[in-house]
């Protein structure tokens, strides 16, 4: 066998449908106009939301929808926001999140979402308007090459030429975005395909493509792969949003496996939860800000074992030194993932249940046959716990002013008994939620990992509540990202949605404070805020509840009280301003060059990383 | 069961690769937009195009035949066979290059224009590599020449001397010897 048998040309691409298109025998074939069919698909996709932003373009899909109490709608203040509401509901949910934004304007300003949507692999899909068929391509009021603008940053896009085609259309919409690998899919509707009739093509009548290679597990690799587990001295387990993506069928593959092994098991930012933090296997998470734990085990082991990750340059480091005396095994549903950045040993394509499940039941088939050698893993166990010991995210405390680490352990603290979920904005706070607040399940975090968008958060918050009215909804929020798309605290009031947004207010764009501190000398150039609001005013303002922490004795009776407060909140937690986050393995350095905390001048990083991202 | 020398245990680092030349045929939906999704996926990637050419070759079906000619490493040409299977319009990519059935075929139009031994040196080499003179004037030339790329680049080449003006060529074309269909 070899990895690269798994990457031979593909089969051809078919076609599905349950059953050929038929004019369905009896059916009366009743016309409809395009926006009554596209919420006819709707339906039937089993959409209950849609987050969305009227304009001239969509105003027939508006009227239609006027008319159905079926699908709810949430207006948004700005279509980014639509955009990471549906991402949002979909990362919650793992069901499809909906987004309807009219032409021209409001579709470049879902670009952000889409492009967010596709470095992380969720499943959304976007309507945008688009001015009448007769007028395309000469520069009408609120015109743009909308499919043309987007193709890069989704899986996939149509631009419906007629009402005929538009119910097919939008359930292979649906299909691509969820299968195999998710992602974001746009379809762009003329207005007057909008009023055009035709006939509704059922999900069940309507011949969809492919979304991707479908890909059988096979078993020799399966063999092969627990015969590198079972020799194995130095395993880890390296996870990501893959296995979040493949439900929770493949989480729970994944806990059974690496219970079923003894293997220590690490997770990309995007996979925490999948893996239950307070288990001891588990190490924390890996790459740039991850824990001294799992970068020196990626580092140093002989074994990798991969699962829906795609070693991504935040996680692998300095590539040519990236875990250097490893075999790899990678599991992954996108074939192009494999080899892609990092050669591997065995390539698994498929969904990360089923091939989880397949390794377990090799596994233990073989253990009761034979069990693996005991005792193998010893020497290996005590140099994780060695690494433990060094407690990377130890932070010095404080008793007169909050530290922001300290703050997200309250928060966490406040908040485990609850039935909570988490959203982040992006910049150091992101980091600090992944390290202090800890997930047992699976789809409670969501984060803009790929792109790394500010203003994220907010409205990703608002799409889980949306999801999930009863649950308490956090999104972690830096000063600077959250006033991209403060905005939509106004949506937030006006369904009722409850979502806690908590600012962890250090006056700096803080991550490119650090940067500055770090690679160019302390020369602080424009990442001061020198004139924020004042948030808790802001928040009454907009009708929601404002709370203000300063001091560490007054924070817990103020987290509480922003949890008890009975609608949207914003809370203002005035931290330490010039907090590094820690540990760190700067651009271009390898995992076991790691920087800790404490006395780190910026000596340690070198003129090729400084030139890295 | 054993396992191939590992090829992720470091160092991997060896000679660096070398590029090489291969000729995918691209087999997509015939629809708005699928030409612009490969070459898009090209550029965004930073995958070389050296010819392309794309004509709808199943009309009851809707299918068109891309082929490009690309270079790069083999890890390159792995990821471009790869990357292209995920868009959707793409039914299948075919690596014409790896195949030892395929033929090739490229057609170009050169134009010479010179005088005296020039063109009769221009005319005798048009005759060996069967090169037919589809325009002819008292000072210029347009041969129209068909084969294998290669074939093509040396007839261009050796039109240089002789007055070579202009070139226009299709790009490559390819399909499988024998009963094998792509
Ligand atoms: C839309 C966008 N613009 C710029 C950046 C670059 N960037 C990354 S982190 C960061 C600072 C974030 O500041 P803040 O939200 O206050 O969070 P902190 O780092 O202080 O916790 C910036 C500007 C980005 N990630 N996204």
């Amino acid at each position: 066998m070899s990895a690269t048998d798994a990457k031979a040309a593909p089969a051809e691409k078919s076609a599905s449908a349950s059953a050929a298109a038929k004019p369905a025998a009896g059916s009366s074939r009743l016309v409809k106009a395009g926006a009554e069919l596209l919420l006819d698909a709707l339906e039937e996709q089993g959409v209950e939301v849609i987050f969305g932003y009227p304009g001239g373009a969509v105003l027939p899909i508006y009227d239609a929808l006027h008319r159905r109490t079926s699908i709810r709608h949430i207006l948004v203040r700005h279509e980014q926001g639509a955009l990471h509401m549906a991402e949002g509901y979909a990362r919650s949910t793992g069901k499809p999140g909906v987004a309807l934004v009219t032409s021209g304007p409001g579709a470049t300003n879902a670009v952000t979402g889409l492009a967010d949507a596709l470095l992380d692999s969720i499943p959304v899909v976007c309507i945008s308007g688009q001015v009448a068929r007769k007028l395309i391509g000469t520069d009408a009021f609120q015109e743009c090459d909308t499919v043309g603008i987007t193709r890069a940053c989704t899986k996939h896009n149509y631009l419906v030429p007629s009402a005929q085609r538009l119910p097919t259309i939008v359930h292979e919409a649906f299909h691509v975005a969820a299968e195999g690998r998710p992602g974001p899919v746009l379809i762009d509707i003329p207005k007057d395909v909008q009023f055009e009739e035709a006939p509704y093509v059922s999900k069940a009548d309507a011949v969809l493509r492919e979304a991707g290679v479908k890909a059988e597990i096979r078993a020799s690799d399966v063999e092969t792969a627990v015969d590198l587990m079972r020799r194995a001295r130095r395993p880890v387990f390296y996870t990501g949003g893959g296995v979040i993506n493949a439900g929770k069928g493949a989480s729970d593959g994944l806990r059974a496996l690496v219970r079923a092994t003894g293997f220590p098991i690490t997770s990309t930012l995007m996979g925490l939860g999948a893996y239950p933090a307070s288990d001891p296997q588990w190490l924390g998470m890996l790459g740039m800000h991850g824990s001294y734990e799992a970068n020196n085990a990626m580092h140093d082991c002989d074994l990798m074992i991969c699962v829906g990750a795609r070693f991504d340059d935040r996680v692998t480091g300095r590539l040519d030194a990236f875990s250097p005396a490893s075999r790899k095994i990678h599991i992954d549903i996108d074939p192009s993932s494999v080899n892609k950045n990092v050669p591997v040993d065995i390539a698994i394509i498929g969904d990360a249940g089923e091939a989880l499940r397949a390794l377990l039941a090799e596994w233990e088939s073989r253990a009761s046959a034979e069990a693996p050698e005991e005792g193998r893993l010893d020497d290996w166990r005590a140099r994780i716990e060695a690494w433990r010991e060094v407690k990377s995210f130890a932070y010095a405390r404080s008793s007169d002013a909050i530290k922001p680490q300290h703050a997200i352990e309250r928060l966490y603290q406040l908040t485990r008994d609850r039935d909570v979920y988490v959203t982040t904005e992006v910049g150091q706070h992101q980091m600090w939620a992944a390290q202090h607040f800890h997930f047992d399940e699976p789809n409670r975090w969501m984060t803009s990992g790929g792109l790394g968008t500010m203003g994220y958060g907010l409205p990703a918050a608002i799409g889980v509540q949306v999801a999930h009215p009863d649950a308490l909804v956090v999104d972690i929020a830096g000063d600077g990202s959250v006033q991209m798309t403060m905005q939509e605290m106004s949506t937030a009031v006006q369904f009722g949605l409850p979502v806690k947004i908590f600012i962890l207010n250090n006056s700096y764009l803080g991550m490119v404070r650090q940067w500055q501190e770090l690679l160019h000398e302390r020369r602080y150039a424009h990442s001061y805020s020198d004139a924020l609001p004042d948030f808790v005013k802001l928040a009454e303002a907009y009708g929601g509840y404002g709370f203000r922490a300063t001091h560490p004795d007054e924070l817990d009776e103020k987290i509480i009280a922003m949890i008890d407060a009975p609608g949207p909140a914003l809370f203002d937690c005035v931290v330490t301003a010039e907090e590094n986050v820690f540990p760190m393995i700067p651009s271009g350095a390898a995992h076991h060059e790691m920087l800790l905390g404490g006395a780190v001048t910026g000596e340690e990083i070198g003129a090729e990383g400084r030139k890295l991202v | 069961m054993s396992l191939n020398p590992s090829q992720s245990v470091y160092p991997v680092a060896g000679p660096a690769e070398e590029a090489s030349e291969c000729v995918l045929a691209i087999i997509v939906d015939n629809e708005p937009g699928a030409l612009a999704r490969v070459v898009g996926l090209f550029s965004a990637r930073g995958y070389n195009i050296e010819s392309l050419t794309v004509a709808e070759t199943d009309v009851k079906r809707h299918r068109s035949r891309i082929t490009i000619v690309t270079r790069g490493a083999q890890s390159t040409l792995e990821q471009i066979k790869l990357q292209l299977g995920r868009l959707i319009p793409v039914r299948r990519v075919v690596d014409v290059s790896a195949e030892e059935d395929a033929l090739q075929r490229e057609l170009a139009l050169v134009k010479v224009v010179g005088e005296g031994d020039h063109r009769v040196e221009a005319m005798r080499m048009a005759e060996i590599f069967r090169a037919r003179a589809v325009d002819i004037t008292h000072s210029s030339f347009v041969f129209e020449v068909t084969g294998a790329r290669e074939k093509v680049n040396a007839f261009i080449d050796l039109m240089r001397p002789l007055g070579l003006s202009d070139v226009a060529r299709t790009g490559v074309l390819s399909i499988r010897r024998g009963i094998a269909k792509d």
